[in-house]
């Protein structure tokens, strides 16, 4: 246990702390905007989301490998990448019938 | 309400699942019954308030408290999981004797149910505060309550249900390999926590991936997929694995396995001769 906490340890030491661009993502009525949003391919950015509805969301994407509760009236940050170039759709866990977007990696 | 149904499913399934795999590895010993009860008590009321408090967590450590939270929550898991399969790796071969000659006679002596309780705790806090985030929105959006009802019971019915299966389809397997094969299945549920908390570090931008996608499984089996996500809860499926997930994993197998030899009084190679190092 002990030389697990040491790796984990000497790992997490390793964090980059580049910066980073951001991009914002709003939820409105249950629905993200904008629904289809471009990013650049091989860099990490910032994702910034914004939750204009009073109830809670969870943002959440098995393609990017995401998941993260935005409460109501909130905001979180998210980091995504460096993708390659291709589409990532993410969803609201808590809305998923309206709650629908796509990322595409450029 | 079916989309109650499948959220409330889901999260269920994850906590279900790994209290029958615990109330499989405690077989034999008595009063598991209110050490899996207390472990579910404490795991409810522990969802209730990190589900309450949500936005504080969210916004601790600079807007990645969410993911730090989760990491250790599930990095917890891991070391009362490690803890439980070396003492299990120790003593399991007495256990099993008794088992099979004494039924269910076995006392828990200095078994570390503490351990047990505390993985099924931290399983039932990590899904159950989602199901009350959701509820609560669902609620405060004007839903009815009564679809919100419905939908929950008959989702925590089914993941109960299949909670249920599993378990008594654990006890099928014969006593001979029992606590081997449960002692394995911890050792991979273990693993695949480990791995979901590097995850979580990566999201947070506090470790690397070093590499982003080390393959790509989609074409055969989604993360969403029903069959799929059992897998990832059991065994840390995930169709796309970073770098980093893969090394967590693999490096918990590995410190469990050493673990578990080392402490296995049977296997008493040169090298096993500081034991006590591990317990």
């Amino acid at each position: 246990m002990r030389f697990l906490l040491i790796l984990l340890l000497s790992l997490f030491s390793m964090s980059a702390m580049a910066e980073v661009k951001e991009y914002t993502l709003t939820l409105r009525n249950h629905k993200f905007v904008p629904a289809q949003l471009t990013i650049p391919a091989n860099t990490k950015v910032k994702l910034l989301i914004v939750n204009e509805d009073p109830t809670p969301e969870e943002f959440e994407s098995h393609e990017l490998n995401r998941e993260k509760i935005v409460t109501g009236k909130g905001r979180i940050s998210v980091f995504i990448g460096p993708l390659k170039p291709g589409k990532y759709p993410f969803f609201g866990e808590f809305h998923m019938d309206t709650a629908q977007g796509v990322l595409i990696a450029k | 309400m079916l989309a109650t149904l499948l959220l409330v499913f889901r999260e269920v399934l994850e906590a279900a699942l790994i209290v029958s795999i615990v109330a499989a590895a405690t077989r034999g010993v008595s009063g598991r019954g209110a050490w899996i009860g207390g472990g579910l008590v404490l795991g409810l009321v522990g969802a209730m308030l990190v589900a309450a408090f949500a936005g504080g967590i969210a916004e601790a450590m600079s807007g990645m408290g969410q993911e730090w939270f989760n990491a250790i929550v599930l990095l917890a898991a891991v070391v009362m999981i490690g803890w439980h399969v070396v003492w299990m790796a120790r003593h399991g071969r007495e256990l099993s004797m008794h088992v099979k000659s004494v039924g269910s006679a076995v006392s828990a002596g200095s078994r570390p149910m503490t351990a047990l309780l505390m993985v099924v705790a931290l399983a039932v806090l990590r899904e159950g505060s989602e199901v009350v985030l959701f509820g609560y929105g669902l609620l405060a959006g004007g839903s009815s309550v009564t679809s919100l009802a419905v939908g929950g019971l008959l989702g925590l019915a089914i993941g109960v249900a299949v909670g249920f299966a599993m378990y008594f389809g654990l006890l099928k397997i014969p006593m001979r390999h029992f606590f081997s094969a449960t002692n394995g299945l911890l050792v991979l549920l273990a693993a695949g926590l480990a791995s979901t908390a590097a995850g979580k570090l990566v999201q947070a931008d506090a470790l690397p991936t070093l590499v982003e996608t080390l393959w790509d499984t989609s074409w055969l089996l989604t993360d969403q997929s029903l069959t799929g996500h059992t897998l990832h809860i059991l065994v840390g499926y995930t169709a796309q694995p970073s770098g980093i997930q893969m090394l967590f994993y693999g490096v918990t197998v590995i410190v469990l396995l050493i673990g578990m030899r080392l402490s296995n009084p049977s296997a008493s190679k040169p090298a096993a001769h500081s034991p006590q190092a591990l317990a």
